[in-house]
């Protein structure tokens, strides 16, 4: 059995999560959009997800609008913001360590019309809040990811989104790393649209929210039907959105245990690392980050040869974000930090979860220390 | 066989797929691995086999078709400097290299080697057709496959001795007929992919095309003069990278006989032409043999050489030369010897190595007619 250090990319559903979405799909068949009582059974256990998603980050649940997931939130955020106050500017921003969901909701809009200016980061993988200042005037939206997928490090979005809200800028906040795995509070970080993935917290694939607070000028992109407050039409994906709810639910009531154990077994991870490959250089180490992840270059050991090695032994792990087509091109968002090339293209993300066990940091260990012996005598040029 | 842990490097193509998928059927447990080599997402909608993320894609669902974990390895850079770069300074400098044997020398035979650790593998598995045997006195050999008329030992000529004893070829035996039945019953979707004839890295087979275009190679590619055998202009040739020695089609002269390309002066940019019966030479002589044995043959060792992919074969005697390469003499003259193609010997069906071609050597009249020596390496 391998073990399974990729939970920023997607994690195990929990148990709970299947047992209440496998009995959403025997007993919840009709249309929660229907007047009858089936419907009514079927609208009753979507609001009670909605309910249960809203606990998770601190909003009211008539301000969740469920979507297919983050990609699908960044783009509703970000589009619909920007379309609903196209009066005011046509100008967005965006931070450069952001999702490609948001440069592709991006492109959208420049396709329209819309420009866009990218605030950069530093050498620890902050966003630095005085660089929204920067910002032209005209610029209605700005996003902002809670914590980075590839580095966790977790984003000063308060202070950004102060300084944002004081030119009037609205804040799109891509929470899909942070969400389940730190506390998250809508009120808190002051932002107007808060994104979230359920998949990335034991819930399923394809079922994620938008919260849009109250005010919040917003333009849907499905249209036709009134589904989701007229926000997001179609039919609701009613078992993942019962998932969505569950696992949010199990996330929160565990949030801070979990956290503080994920964070143990990751200093323990770190320090073995350090043992092993003296020279690695771990990215975002002097910032805030996730309790779960590690983005760390082993100099001399190229990425793709060091998860074919890491593969072979049993570890699952990823470079940077998931690339389709696999090259040794370095991580825009390393790039963005000012890793140099020679280190970016050696860079792995290990991210640990709900099912990692102090045996598996052992294990993992080993398996990383002779894997990194391995790629490093795979000397090529590249 | 014992269960052996394989890399099983695999194209995208129904050869290496079903060569990958054979093995992890007989239970060895296999690693599929694809190198990414060059022009992916610069050739749109390029039909070709090979190259293109559909070859990644192909080769994917093979490995999820048999439950073994795949992975794809940036070879880029290495195949630019390695094999695309030499194959284009070749045709500038009128040699026409076979890159294909380079690509194996130093991607497939090469680096794919000083992989397998990765994957803690003991064999690297390919879908050539070629067959490795075991000597009684303990050597390796290369030997042709069963299905001559896919035989590709022609391009594993360069590969190194030493990993002969590593290497699996499970097509070897096999016809590519029962290679394409054995796709279909494996369920492989790759089982009807047309085959691949051209350089993967030139989709249509525009070779000047892809040189002029792609890399924006501008050597070569001035007009000048095409001359007779005896240095007389008989016309204008549109640049040396059009031609290769040899060559008939696409000359654009008329000269009562049909016209050859006989030889490519790149240094003068000047391009011969004469008659069928000038492309006939007596033998070659060679650069750096790589030896698929132990030890070198001896001098006046008899061989069947081919001096190109499709050439079946001339009865000829070798000399090795004190700087590694041979000088060959051919039974009988033969017809269209090209500098930077291989020379590959063999005995019976065993290969016993090869060479590209530095020049020819013994034209009817007793002359040079090649690159010049100070281009040719």
């Amino acid at each position: 059995m391998s073990i399974y250090f990729d939970h920023n990319a997607s994690t195990p559903v929990r148990p709970e999560v299947a047992e209440a979405m496998l009995q959403a799909l025997r007993d919840l068949g009709a249309n929660p959009s229907s007047a009858h009582s089936e419907g009514q059974r079927v609208r009753a256990a979507v609001e009670r997800a909605r309910a249960q998603a809203a606990v998770l980050v601190g909003a009211e649940p008539r301000q969740v609008v469920f979507v297919s997931g983050g990609t699908e939130g960044d783009h509703l955020a970000i589009v619909g913001s920007a379309w609903a106050q196209r009066e005011r500017g046509q100008h967005v921003a965006y931070a450069a360590i952001e999702h490609h969901a948001v440069h592709g909701a991006a492109d959208v809009l420049e396709r329209l019309g819309w420009h866009h200016s990218v605030l950069p980061s530093d050498a620890n993988g902050l966003t630095p809040p005085d660089s929204v200042n920067d910002l032209p005037s005209g610029t209605t939206v700005l996003a902002l990811m809670l914590a980075n997928n590839e580095t966790g490090v977790v984003q000063p979005v308060a202070a950004l989104t102060a300084r944002a809200q004081a030119r009037g800028i609205r804040v799109v906040c891509d929470a899909v790393q942070g969400a389940g795995k730190v506390p998250v509070d809508v009120g808190a970080l002051g932002i107007d649209y808060l994104v979230f993935s359920a998949h990335k917290f034991g819930g399923p694939k394809g079922a994620g929210a938008l919260v849009i607070r109250d005010r919040a000028p917003l333009e849907p992109l499905f249209r036709g039907s009134a589904h989701e407050r007229g926000l997001r039409g179609g039919t609701e994906n009613v078992p993942g959105i019962i998932g969505l709810g569950v696992a949010a639910e199990l996330a929160a009531r565990g949030l801070a245990a979990e956290s503080a154990r994920l964070l143990e077994l990751r200093k323990r991870f770190e320090a073995g690392l350090k043992q092993a490959v003296p020279d690695i250089v771990i990215h975002g180490a002097a910032a805030p980050r996730l309790p779960n992840t590690v983005n760390a270059s082993f100099p001399g050991a190229r990425s793709d040869h060091l998860l074919l090695a890491l593969d072979s032994r049993g570890l699952a792990a990823s470079a940077g974000a998931a690339c389709a087509s696999g090259g040794v091109e370095p991580s825009p968002v390393l790039k963005a930090m000012g890793v140099p090339r020679e280190l970016a293209i050696c860079a792995i993300r290990f991210s640990l979860g709900r099912t990692t066990t102090e045996d598996d940091v052992a294990r993992a260990l080993a398996i990383v220390a002779e894997s990194v012996k391995a790629a490093r005598k795979v000397t090529v040029p590249s | 066989m014992s269960r052996l842990r394989v890399l099983a490097a695999m194209s995208g193509g129904v050869d290496s797929a079903v060569a990958a998928a054979l093995l992890a059927e007989q239970g060895h447990e296999v690693t599929g691995v694809t190198l990414r080599l060059a022009c992916y997402g610069k050739t749109p909608l390029s039909p070709r086999a090979c190259c293109t993320l559909d070859a990644i894609d192909d080769a994917r669902r093979v490995a999820q078709t048999m439950s073994f974990p795949y992975h794809i390895v940036d070879a880029e850079q290495v195949f630019r400097e390695r094999v695309m770069m030499p194959w284009v300074d070749g045709y500038a400098s009128g040699r026409t290299l076979y890159p294909c044997a380079s690509c194996n020398q130093h991607l497939k035979f090469g680096d794919l080697v000083t992989r397998m650790e990765l994957a803690a593998a003991d064999r690297l598995a390919t879908g050539h057709y070629a067959r490795v045997t075991r000597e009684p006195d303990g050597s390796w050999a290369l030997r042709r496959a069963a299905d001559a008329g896919k035989d590709q030992t022609y391009a594993l000529a360069l590969i190194p001795y030493a990993v002969l004893g590593r290497v699996l070829f499970p097509l070897g035996e096999l016809e590519k007929t029962a290679v394409r039945a054995h796709a279909q019953r494996l369920g492989l979707s790759c089982w009807d992919k047309p085959e691949s004839q051209d350089l993967c890295f030139v989709p249509d087979g525009d070779y000047a095309g892809y040189i002029t275009g792609q890399l924006g190679e501008t050597r070569g590619t001035a007009p000048g003069a095409f001359v007779d055998e005896r240095g007389a202009r008989v016309g204008t040739h549109r640049g040396v990278i059009h031609y290769t020695v040899g060559q008939r089609k696409g000359l654009g002269v008329a000269l009562g006989e049909r016209q050859y390309v006989l030889g490519i002066d790149a240094a003068a940019n000047t391009v011969t032409l004469g008659p069928r019966a000038a492309l006939a030479r007596a033998g070659l002589v060679t650069e750096r043999v790589n030896w698929l044995l132990p030890t070198a043959p001896a001098a006046g060792t008899r061989v069947l050489a081919r001096i190109r992919y499709n050439h079946a074969g001339a009865a000829a005697t070798l000399e090795p030369h004190a700087d590694g390469g041979v000088e060959l003499r051919f039974d009988e003259p033969q017809l269209a010897v090209t500098p930077g193609q291989l020379a590959v010997f063999y005995d019976g069906d065993r290969c016993l190595g090869g060479a590209p071609i530095r020049e020819a050597v013994g034209t009817p009249r007793g002359l040079r007619v090649s690159a010049p020596a100070a281009l040719a390496r």
